[in-house]
């Protein structure tokens, strides 16, 4: 009788075994799917300029748009498509920031407003809140006490 | 009475009859290669409900009654039932069962629940204790991902590794006498945990507990896999599959062309998009309940090794950095 595998050993074969992701196939649809989102922003924010909206106007008129986009892709079914074919290009760019809100508060519309929608609805964008505004205080600190320094 | 054979195998004297099956399934796998044996297929995910849990217990208890009917029993003649699901608290079985007026059993052996329940079945009635049994299991694809993993309208991709929880309901009528094939031998299988952590390769994980019970069946028994016209495992996909393989070699034993995988049975996985195959609950419970009684009505097969895997993992374990732990039962059934 063959030896049998230990645990490490097992670990080891499975992941050799293990069909790997498709790196090249997801990195080029994650690039169209990506781009195409942020052309569409561009889009939107130059027939704003056109219409002779000063900048902060644009920028914050564009991301509501875009936000609109997503949720109401993810409405209507074809976001979580979108999210299949393009990977991290669907789900980096605002739309899909939009969608990861849209999608669990969607969800848990059967366990009530309160616990349901209103409890679960940050499932999956809170962590990105949570540390992306952390992130953003730190850097804040950071240039403060640079400009004291300087 | 029933009788030990080696280390965890047991020898059933009455040999419990499975007198009839019954197996309805969701759209997605009325598409599948199966679809003509499924004696009902739902389109709506909904199920005619509110929520896809409620859907689940629906076609639980729909399927318990149509294999009911085809056994020429009544619910007055059962006198127990055995039931399972994946969701929290086995909810799917206990909402579908709560107004039969039954005595039920809720059993929870994540994707080996069908397996489970013949053994215990099978044991029950070989005691004399019950006569006629109701074994079944279900899972619901809506209901098991927003449980295990994101809302179904998050755009997110699967890992290839990945299998598709089958929408769906097995049913068999155990009893201790009839036509149908028998339940002659079973062998309970042990927590086998070889260090997987990744949720989305549960067929890794499931596998080394599907070698060990298959191959304890074997020594304990004495027989080897060319006295199987199948040994059926429940839901290993293709890559736990290819591992069965390979860690059952290790030990000598070589499955041939006798191993079958319900998950890769009841999916085109090529055609249906579903990576590396089916699984759940559901998925062993309708392969077994629907086509593979159909070969024994056939007489295509006539001695079967019936082994479904469960992972017997939960969201919270796996978050908290722990690794899989993985079951199979196995259930010789024979004409």
């Amino acid at each position: 009788m063959k030896k049998q595998l230990s645990k490490h050993e097992y670990q080891k074969l499975v992941d050799e075994k293990a069909p790997g992701s498709r790196y090249i196939r997801n990195l080029f649809t994650a690039f169209i799917t990506g781009g195409a989102i942020c052309a569409v922003g561009q889009a939107i924010m130059m027939i704003f300029k056109n219409f002779g909206a000063d900048k902060e106007t644009t920028a914050s008129a564009t991301s509501i748009i875009m936000i609109f986009i997503g949720a109401f892709l993810t409405g209507i079914n074809i976001y979580d498509e979108i999210g299949k074919f393009g990977g991290a290009g669907a789900s980096v760019p605002i739309t899909g920031f939009s969608n990861s809100i849209v999608s669990p508060a969607m969800e848990f519309k059967k366990e009530g407003h309160v616990m349901g929608v209103g409890a679960k609805m940050f499932l999956i964008a809170g962590p990105v809140l949570v540390y992306g505004i952390f992130a953003s205080v730190v850097a804040g600190l950071l240039y403060f006490i640079w400009k004291q320094v300087m | 009475m029933a009788k030990r054979l080696g280390s965890q195998t047991i020898v059933l004297d009455k040999q419990p009859v499975i007198l009839s099956g019954a197996g309805i399934v969701g759209k997605k796998e009325g598409d599948g290669p199966l679809a003509r044996y499924f004696d009902d297929v739902v389109d709506d995910e909904y199920a005619g409900e509110k929520t896809f849990e409620a859907a689940e217990s629906r076609i639980l208890r729909d399927t318990y009654i149509k294999a009911l009917e085809k056994s020429g029993k009544s619910a007055k003649d059962i006198n127990i039932i055995l039931s399972g699901d994946l969701l929290n608290q086995c909810t799917a079985a206990s909402y579908a069962f709560r107004d039969v007026d039954i005595p039920y059993l809720g059993l929870f052996g994540a994707c080996s629940t069908m397996s489970e329940s013949l053994v215990i079945a099978a044991m029950m009635i070989d005691s004399g204790s019950v006569d006629y049994v109701v074994c079944a299991a279900s899972s619901h694809f809506c209901s098991a991902e927003r449980q295990f993993r994101y809302p179904l309208e998050y755009g997110s991709q699967r890992t290839p590794t990945a299998q598709w929880t089958v929408t769906g309901a097995g049913a068999v009528i155990l009893g201790k006498e009839g036509q149908g094939p028998r339940i002659t031998c079973i062998t309970p299988g042990k927590i086998i945990d070889e260090g997987i952590k990744d949720s989305n390769n549960m067929g890794a994980a499931m596998a080394p507990a599907a070698c060990d019970t298959i191959r304890n069946h074997l020594i304990d028994t004495g027989r080897s896999v060319d006295d199987f016209d199948m040994i059926l495992t429940g839901d290993l996909g293709k890559f736990g599959s290819t591992m069965l393989r390979d860690l059952l070699k290790r030990s000598n034993i070589d499955l041939k062309d006798k191993h079958k995988d319900c998950g890769l049975l009841i999916f085109d996985i090529e055609k249906q998009g579903v990576d590396c195959g089916g699984s759940g609950c559901g998925c062993s419970a309708v392969v077994l309940s629907t086509y593979i009684l159909n070969l024994f009505m056939q007489g295509t097969i006539k001695r079967l090794l019936f082994v479904a895997t469960g992972a017997l993992l939960s969201p919270t374990r796996i978050q908290q950095g722990e690794t899989i732990p993985g079951i199979a039962h196995a259930v010789l059934i024979e004409a």
